[in-house]
């Protein structure tokens, strides 16, 4: 809430602080296990990889998930902060949407009905959650458009909370009529699970993300602007529905493959860039790389809880980020209420 | 109506709806032509629904007219882009609300928008531009303060810096003072005054407030279901006729004798 006059500066400290704090988490998470590691194992140079255990269990075994929890709650992070400009709402988030529920939807159907094997060996699912994502977005982008006519970003929550109970409802009849394999596949996926399989699933969903954020980091004005009403933004030089369609796009492709990566996650979205402006402020050319580096750190340390505070059979990561963000929404609810 | 000086703002029979579809022959705004002098402050009264708001909408270029056209120094104002328009015409509207914990700087910062390329960050002479706009407006103090937690004078008095931290030659201003109590309606009028005066801006005021328009306005342009029914010097269009054709009310105009300018008193209803 400092003058900008430094504005350069405090990018810089934003980037170094937020950007230490992740590759603390990212480094140090994969230490954390069953079986007990070290660092300076993992890379001593003098034993060859295939004789040393440390590093197998580091790179093979715990770094793919660990990078995978980094890169969806990264994503999930900088989705909630394009929704949270759009809307003019800090309540809303690809869960609150129901742009996770829409991607969820995709990825059952495909799971469900065995489309992935028809794709020439390609998995279906990535593209399935994109679909259910920018589906449900464009049920509430058409919503977003009769709110200019009066709709208040409080009904358009709701809404959001009404598609996703409808999405649910879907979900569990399909899965009501897949068969039982399918549906226990499709009901471990949904509860989250950054268990990935290999690097090829991280490179897959890396791809996307990485065009999105590309797409998003050319508008962090923009989003200051629309955040401050559409009108007031476009008499400001904004072109705001080009700005709009290339933001909304974006955050619903981080969505689908956040989504296909790691399941429907819930929180993240409305957690981390709350955390990340009470530290930074509003300005989006801050708020953007902070949410998205602190969205990363933050659901690696919520998978480390969930694969070790719970026993070996561990918890999914989604019970965890619900546990907490439940009461925290609750918290924001009222605090705003005020 | 204005032939000395050289017009700012000329709108050619612009007609303007909503939803066509829905509710065909209803133009919000219809057949509307009018000219803006330079330096000039144009006061646009009407009753509510009567197009003010999309009038202005219309000439700041945020909304396309159905039919008829905009000119800003000649040049129709359809082809500049945007960012084009926007150094040349600042919007104030109604209200404005920050969602997010934005300070009172960081807002009328956005007002640089305009002159600054993709990711170019505020330089030290918009800094410059955007605390001399603060200062203009006597908000130099709530500079750190957060937007979302000022008083509706302050709030309103911080957009209008925005809006000169735009570096216009226009400004447009959607009923300024309507949320304000009369200290800060007063505040607001002796403001756009003085801006007027001292960096020759011209402007186009929208409001309900009729003694606001006699002492601001140096003309009027007088708005009915989305025609103009009267428009020109603001003693010649401000009447008791006109008052009662916009409002359906009996009025008396005179000039006051300590105010020194025109006033507006309501007498009641005309039916």
């Amino acid at each position: 809430m400092a003058a900008p006059t430094d504005l350069r500066r405090r990018l810089f400290v934003t980037l170094a602080g937020f950007g230490a704090l992740t590759a603390v988490a990212c480094l140090t998470a994969p230490l954390i296990g069953s079986t007990s590691i070290h660092l300076s194992r993992v890379f001593d140079r003098t034993v060859p990889f295939a004789d040393n255990v440390d590093a197998q269990v580091f790179f093979v075994a715990r770094l793919p998930r660990v990078l995978a929890a980094a890169l969806v709650g990264s994503a999930f992070a900088i989705a909630g902060v394009v929704f949270q400009a759009f809307l003019r709402n800090p309540l809303a988030s690809p869960d609150t949407l129901g742009v996770s529920s829409g991607a969820t939807l995709g990825a059952v159907i495909v799971i469900t009905f065995h489309i992935d094997t028809a794709l020439l060996g390609v998995s279906a699912v990535p593209v399935a959650t994109f679909a259910g994502a920018a589906g449900a977005l464009g049920i509430v982008y058409a919503m977003s458009i009769a709110r200019r006519r009066g709709t208040s970003s409080t009904v358009l929550l709701l809404a959001g909370v009404a598609l996703s109970a409808f999405l649910g409802a879907l979900n569990r009849f399909i899965q009501v009529i897949g068969d039982f394999t399918d549906t226990f596949r499709s009901i471990r996926w949904m509860m989250g699970s950054l268990d990935v399989g290999s690097y090829t699933d991280l490179v897959v969903a890396l791809v996307p993300m990485a065009a999105a954020c590309a797409a998003i980091s050319t508008l962090p004005r923009e989003l200051d602007l629309v955040s401050i009403g559409a009108a007031a933004a476009e008499s400001r030089g904004v072109d705001v529905r080009r700005a709009e369609r290339i933001a909304l796009i974006s955050a619903s492709l981080l969505t689908g493959s956040a989504v296909s990566l790691g399941g429907p996650i819930p929180f993240v979205g409305i957690i981390v860039p709350h955390l990340v402006r009470l530290i930074v402020g509003a300005d989006h050319r801050l708020v953007l790389p902070a949410a998205a580096l602190f969205g990363g750190a933050f659901l690696v340390i919520c998978d480390v809880i969930a694969r070790t505070a719970f026993g070996p059979a561990g918890m999914p990561v989604g019970a965890v980020t619900a546990f907490l963000g439940g009461p925290f929404f609750l918290w924001l609810l009222f605090r705003r209420a005020r | 109506m204005v032939s000395d000086t050289v017009a700012t703002i000329e709108a050619f029979d612009l007609s303007f709806s909503y939803d066509r579809r829905a509710r065909p022959g209803v133009s919000v705004v219809d057949r509307v032509s009018l000219s803006v002098a330079r330096g000039a402050i144009v006061g646009l009264l009407g009753p509510n629904g009567s197009g003010k708001t999309t009038l202005l909408r219309l000439l700041s270029g945020t909304l396309t007219p159905d039919r008829g056209h905009v000119h800003l120094d000649g040049q129709a104002i359809a082809a500049l882009s945007r960012r084009d328009l926007a150094r040349r015409i600042a919007v104030v509207p109604q209200e404005t609300h920050s969602a997010f914990d934005f300070s009172a700087l960081e807002i009328v910062l956005m007002g640089r928008y305009p002159h600054l390329s993709a990711f170019e960050l505020e330089g030290a002479s918009d800094l410059a531009i955007a605390r001399r706009a603060m200062a203009d407006t006597g908000t130099a103090t709530l500079e750190d303060r957060l937007f979302a937690a000022l008083s509706g004078g302050e709030k309103q008095r911080v957009v209008i810096a925005g809006a000169l931290a735009q570096a216009s030659e226009v400004l447009l201003l959607d009923e300024p003072t309507a949320s304000l109590d009369l200290g800060f309606q007063f505040e607001i009028a002796a403001l756009l005054s003085r801006l007027n005066k001292e960096r020759g801006t011209t402007m186009v005021v929208s409001t309900h407030d009729l003694n606001l328009a006699a002492t601001l306005c140096t003309e009027l342009v007088l708005l009915k279901d989305g025609r103009v029914i009267a428009q020109g010097a603001t003693d010649t269009a401000l009447t008791p006729a006109h008052i009662r054709e916009l409002y359906g009310v009996i009025a008396d105009v005179t000039i006051h004798p300590r105010a020194g300018h025109i006033t507006v008193v309501p007498l009641g209803r005309a039916d």
